[in-house]
């Protein structure tokens, strides 16, 4: 249906004939295009109100007295359905730690909470398919369990700033909103999203019809293609410190795989970019000595890049996953 | 009344400091108005979600930036309590 609406803009509306070269990349970017804002409104808002009914506090309080392996699971799933948004990981890690959660499992929730998100898993899904957006959630929340176990294992306490084991957060009792104000906060909460969102989807749309009509494959598969066992590697040294957001990465992506970049390549890329970023490091500096800040943007590097090395293997044997 | 912003300096804290202070003010009520960064006295709060909103000592929103109507309802609830 999306397509007959692609179809009728580019070939009626704008009379180019279709079989063209122009006519195809411009039927693609209008089919796209439509095809992930209507994702978008719809998941984002639903996610959302999902989101509504758990706030941080809630949080806490189900992961308080949990045994490790347990707690850490929880927290990884938690992560992802708690709002989160940077400036907040300081307080958060702050409160989880003062009411007694494991360093662990703190880490488990902070890592999993930006990893996996909803604007991502839209795009993933528009671009490559359910299979590839549901892989990209079970990765991001399995890295997330592993990352906060080695971390808990480590017994890193000693690496917090001193001040933070000293704070009493106040009690505040759960504000439990109703459901029109569910709807509200769903709604800003989508219209914000696609504020900061629509044009990078345009831009990322618009540069990956660019790399697709026009960059040589031979240059791209020569440096990240599958012959080159360090392209997994450096993909993700160069994609930890970028600060982009999903949505203008993964259509840049998406024309990667088409020229060759394996998948699993590609989505260690954009996993290691949503994941941790220069920004976030420097935020949470206020919380954590740089030692440890280290080990977790190590920590997330190695599991990334272990996460691109297995997936291209599982891929190149198993291609019908990817769509 | 003494009104608080709380958030350590991102866009959605400063929006708040700014639509509280014109909903006062269009109010006609005069308000002690500050911004708290510190996040010691953020978390002292109970504040885990910024920005954060607390009106005579009452926490009374957390984590987003409420319309002008809604701040207008908070500020006169709490002229009354």
């Amino acid at each position: 249906m999306l397509k007959a609406l692609a179809d009728l803009i580019v070939y009626k509306l704008f009379g180019i004939e279709a079989g063209t070269v122009l006519g195809e990349a411009l039927n693609f970017f209008f089919y796209d295009t439509m095809k992930i804002f209507l994702l978008l409104l719809v998941i984002v808002f639903v996610v959302a109100i999902i989101r509504s009914f758990f706030p941080p506090e809630k949080a806490r309080q189900l992961l308080s007295n949990r045994r490790e392996y347990v707690g850490n699971f929880l927290a990884s799933l938690l992560g992802v359905v708690t709002p989160f948004c940077s400036c907040s990981a300081v307080p958060l890690f702050i409160g989880f730690l003062e009411s007694g959660l494991p360093l662990g499992v703190t880490f488990s929730f902070l890592i999993s909470s930006p990893a996996v998100n909803e604007v991502a898993l839209v795009m993933l899904w528009g671009l490559f398919g359910w299979k590839i957006a549901f892989i990209y959630i079970a990765a991001g929340l399995t890295m997330a369990f592993f990352s906060g176990i080695l971390i808990g294992k480590l017994k890193l306490e000693h690496l917090v700033e001193e001040y933070v084991y000293q704070i009493h957060m106040g009690e505040s009792e759960i504000i439990v909103p109703t459901w029109r104000e569910r709807y509200e906060y769903a709604r800003d909460y989508t219209r914000d999203i696609f504020k900061r969102v629509w044009l990078f989807v345009l831009i990322g749309i618009g540069l990956g019809a660019w790399i697709h009509g026009y960059v040589p494959v031979e240059w791209i598969v020569k440096y990240a293609g599958p012959d080159n066992p360090f392209a997994v590697i450096v993909a993700v040294l160069i994609a930890v410190p970028l600060y982009s957001n999903a949505a203008g990465t993964i259509p840049i992506v998406q024309a990667l795989v088409e020229k060759g970049v394996p998948m699993g390549t590609s989505l260690a890329f954009m996993m290691a970019t949503v994941a941790i970023s220069a920004p976030e490091l420097i935020i949470l500096r206020k919380v954590i000595k740089p030692k440890m800040i280290a080990i977790f943007a190590g920590t997330i590097s190695i599991f990334v890049i272990m996460i691109g090395y297995l997936f291209n293997f599982i891929f190149a044997r198993m291609p019908f996953l990817v769509k | 009344m003494e009104i608080k912003v709380l958030g350590p300096g991102c866009s959605k804290c400063n929006a708040l400091y700014k639509a509280v202070a014109e909903a006062a003010a269009e109010m006609g009520v005069h308000a002690d108005i500050k911004k708290v960064e510190d996040i010691k006295e953020i978390v002292g709060a109970g504040v885990m979600l910024t920005p954060g909103l607390i009106i005579n000592g009452k926490l009374k929103v957390a984590g987003k930036v409420p319309g002008k109507e809604d701040l207008k309802k908070y500020i006169k609830e709490s002229i009354s309590s």
